[in-house]
């Protein structure tokens, strides 16, 4: 084996420099909560690196709702499932019939949708959510999943509809040609056609609908108030409620909470990076 | 030869019509949908808030108010210390990812954590890390020299500081990350030839990276900072815009208002964000819609 020369040793060095702290910085927030979701009380408060007697007892607190603040631990997660599924499915579905509405059937107007989708894409989450909260009021639809499906949906879409777009304008129109000339019909050629050609972006927008509908946490707090109602996020911001917060359970639901999308995002990696970053800027 | 061809015409045009109103029909009807997703939360929404806002009186009312006045200043501060720290660092780290080291890989999948998990329950590990009795950095301070460290979130400048550094740990991996294709959509060759020539890593750098990055880094910039406006979270689960309401932004200013019942000046506190937004919004489409 060639031993390394002095300058790559130096440039190895160098990259280490940077790696380390880059290593640590990311870590510690994550470790943090991760300590504490497997320390016992007095373990937590005391600022050890590795708990004296670690233990998976928050775990059995929050599975078995064991605290006053995790009666509706179940429900709770239960509600995120549902309102993360239904808003991505209903993103997928309405941001997939409009790409191949713009972009395949070149319906009239097309153009003008994608602007306003793209419009909507840049107003800022939180200044859109305090007219949107109004507006589920006026609909009567507070406290009703609905309100946080049909906004995650408004959010999600106008993103979902420029990515697909992006991807289905570089399908070729022979395609489509070749499938009217064998006698498809508009759904046939939607069905056979373009959806299995489509399947990686479809994916990536889905996951991204789904992930983005579990992490909200601003407009599930507005839109929904009742403790059997909310999503996990709105019921970790209710921790803070008490001046002497379980921390230790806080960090174990949140760990808990925070596991399914991670590993969402990296079972879906492939596709969302293709698909996602990619079309997220061009340059 | 003009005969045959308006013949064939007159032949096949009924069938071709027919497919091509069928195929409109059809246009029209799947993009009604997000048309009534538009209309109904969006259209409405905003020009109900913009009729909440019209009257003067509410600026009057902000104008007044100190808490407003803190909010758009240290919305500024948020925007061009944040984003600039946080792209500059996106960029130096883009660099170094694009190292070819099987640690380096292993070192980029780890360091997409933080966009990867929701951001709630790390925002409140933090939280809990600064707190100045029994939070880790505080202990780590203690152990190291003696001293009690100090009261983190409740000095408005620090807390403030530390919800900048919250957004940063959250965002800079995506960041990293686009930036990362664009340094390597740049081809190879270009620094092979810059290399023959005896190029040192500045003047890489400085002719060849950023010439073919500019555009995407500002692109990316104008976009952060259209997030970075919309962000609620670093800030609300930081401090809550305390200590004194000290530490609000425009974003969790807005919602404050609309907590304590006063939507029309909610809304206007956002009305007053739109010189600022939208050119950012017209950059913006001009650059995506293309």
């Amino acid at each position: 084996m060639k031993l390394p020369t002095l300058r790559e040793v130096g440039t190895e060095a160098k990259l280490l420099l940077i790696g380390i702290p880059v290593f640590i910085w990311t870590m510690i927030p994550i470790y943090h909560m991760f300590l504490f979701a497997i320390s016992p009380k007095e373990d937590a408060f005391s600022g050890k690196l590795w708990p004296d007697h670690p233990t998976l007892h928050n775990f059995h607190i929050v599975f078995y709702q064991e605290h006053y603040f995790l009666r509706d631990f179940w429900i709770q997660f239960w509600n995120s499932t549902v309102i993360a599924l239904a808003a991505g499915a209903l993103t997928l579905f309405i941001a997939t019939a409009a790409a191949f509405s713009i972009s395949r059937l070149k319906v009239p107007g097309g153009r003008w949708v994608m602007n306003l989708a793209l419009f909507t894409y840049f107003i800022p989450a939180a200044f859109l959510a305090v007219p949107m909260y109004r507006t589920m009021g006026n609909y009567g639809l507070l406290n009703n999943h609905w309100s946080l499906i049909l906004a995650m949906v408004t959010i999600a879409s106008p993103y979902a509809i420029w990515v697909l777009k992006q991807a289905s304008d570089k399908l070729p129109v022979e395609l489509d040609e070749a499938a009217v000339m064998d006698g498809a019909t508009t759904l046939q050629l939607f069905r056979l056609v373009y959806v299995p050609l489509m399947m990686p972006s479809l994916v990536a927008i889905g996951t991204y609908a789904v992930l983005l509908a579990w992490n909200e946490y601003l407009y599930a707090f507005l839109l929904l108030s009742k403790d059997t109602d909310i999503t996990l996020p709105v019921a970790l911001g209710n921790f803070l409620a008490a001046d002497d917060s379980p921390w230790e359970l806080l960090m174990t639901t949140g760990f808990i909470y925070a596991l399914p999308p991670a590993a969402v995002y990296y079972a879906f990696k492939r596709y969302m990076v293709g698909g996602l970053t990619a079309g997220a800027v061009k340059s | 030869m003009a005969i045959t061809l308006s013949g064939s015409d007159t032949i096949s045009a009924p069938p071709l019509s027919a497919r091509l109103t069928t195929q409109q029909v059809w246009g029209i009807l799947l993009i009604v949908p997000y048309l009534l997703v538009f209309l109904a939360f969006v259209v409405y929404p905003v020009g109900y808030g913009l009729w909440l806002a019209r009257n003067p009186a509410n600026y009057v009312a902000l104008y007044n108010d100190p808490i407003f006045a803190r909010a758009a200043v240290n919305t500024l501060i948020f925007l061009v210390i944040g984003i600039n720290v946080k792209m500059l660092i996106a960029l130096f780290l883009s660099g170094f990812f694009a190292q070819q080291r099987p640690w380096i890989k292993w070192l980029s999948v780890i360091f997409i954590l933080p966009w990867a998990v929701p951001s709630i329950p790390t925002i409140l590990s933090v939280r809990f890390m600064l707190n100045p009795e029994w939070g880790m950095v505080n202990h780590f301070i203690f152990s190291l020299t003696g001293d009690d460290g100090p009261n983190w979130l409740n000095d408005p400048t620090v807390a403030l500081t530390m919800a900048i550094a919250v957004h940063i740990w959250k965002s800079l991996p995506f960041w990293t990350l686009i930036l990362l294709t664009g340094r390597l959509a740049i081809p190879q060759d270009l620094y092979e030839a810059s290399e023959v020539d005896g190029a040192s890593p500045w003047q890489k750098f400085r002719f060849i990276t950023w010439p073919s990055m500019q555009m995407l880094y500002v692109t990316c910039t104008l976009l952060s900072m259209i997030w970075t406006l919309g962000d609620f979270n670093s800030v609300y689960l930081l401090t809550g815009g305390g200590p004194a309401d000290l530490t609000h932004v425009l974003s969790t200013l807005g919602i404050r208002y609309l907590r304590l019942d006063q939507l029309s000046l909610a809304m206007a506190s956002i009305v007053c964000a739109i010189p600022l937004v939208l050119p950012l919004m017209y950059f913006m489409m001009k650059r995506l819609s293309r």
